[in-house]
């Protein structure tokens, strides 16, 4: 699939990126977002994935939602690069404040600092929070 | 310029709605393009037209049927978020439709602002 601009048969791609911000139980917030970062890769849009405040916990290993009679999609995760997504971000400020270490975490991410993750949200052309 | 509006929280519990309508209407009056109004997660209940808010106390549901009969803008509902919420063709309002996430994705594209309210 793929959106085609206004005066070109050459599809559009643009620079999306989802910010995750809230834990991944307790409201739906983490698990629509989710669907919204699928659809983005199947339309073929550059996809950046980041993690920050409690969205840090959405990514953690031994969640077990199934107390909570929730789906555990924290497996959805680790199929991302299967769907094209590998620019995956955790901000190292919110991580460090909340105890976690890269080993923490269910899927490789890249650690990026506050200030140059500032910078990269600059560079998108598309940024939904969440 | 494009613009295009993402609305992810319901009608009556939160302002994002009263505030994506006022935005809504800037635009327009302001002479740009409203690409399409996209509604997800709770912003879906803003479809349900068996919403019945007393009198003076919301009435952003009609206002949105107004503002797609008055400037043909384009409200589209997301199908996944709508069918689990119990939003569905029964009970839209009018002017809204009903379709897949992808609205949103092209909407994104096509505007040169997505503008989310709520979440």
């Amino acid at each position: 699939m793929s959106v085609e601009s206004d005066n070109s048969a050459e599809p559009k791609v643009k620079r999306f990126m989802y910010v995750n911000r809230k834990a991944p139980h307790g409201t739906v917030y983490a698990l629509e977002v989710l669907e919204m970062v699928l659809i983005s890769a199947m339309f073929e849009q550059d996809v950046h994935l980041t993690f920050l405040d409690d969205g840090v916990f959405q990514i953690k290993k031994g969640q077990n939602p199934s107390v909570l009679e929730m789906k555990d999609f924290s497996k959805t995760y680790r199929a991302l690069d299967g769907y094209g997504i590998e620019k995956v971000f955790v901000e190292k400020e919110s991580m460090e404040e909340r105890g976690l270490s890269q080993d923490d975490l269910i899927i490789p991410v890249e650690i990026i600092g506050r200030e140059e993750l500032g910078a990269l949200m600059e560079s998108m052309d598309v940024v939904l929070s969440a | 310029m494009k613009f295009a509006i993402l609305v992810n929280e319901g009608p009556f519990g939160h302002q994002a709605t009263a505030s994506a309508l006022s935005f809504a209407q800037a635009v327009l009056t302001g002479g740009h393009e409203l690409v399409r109004v996209f509604f997800y997660m709770d912003g879906v209940y803003n479809a349900n037209r068996l919403a019945s808010p007393p009198a003076g106390e919301c009435s952003t549901a009609r206002a949105w049927s107004e503002l797609a009969a008055e400037s043909r803008v384009d409200l589209v509902v997301c199908i996944a978020a709508g069918m689990a919420r119990g939003v569905r063709e029964a009970n839209l309002a009018p002017g809204f439709r009903i379709s897949g996430l992808g609205q949103m994705v092209e909407a994104a594209v096509l505007a040169d602002r997505l503008v989310t309210f709520g979440a």
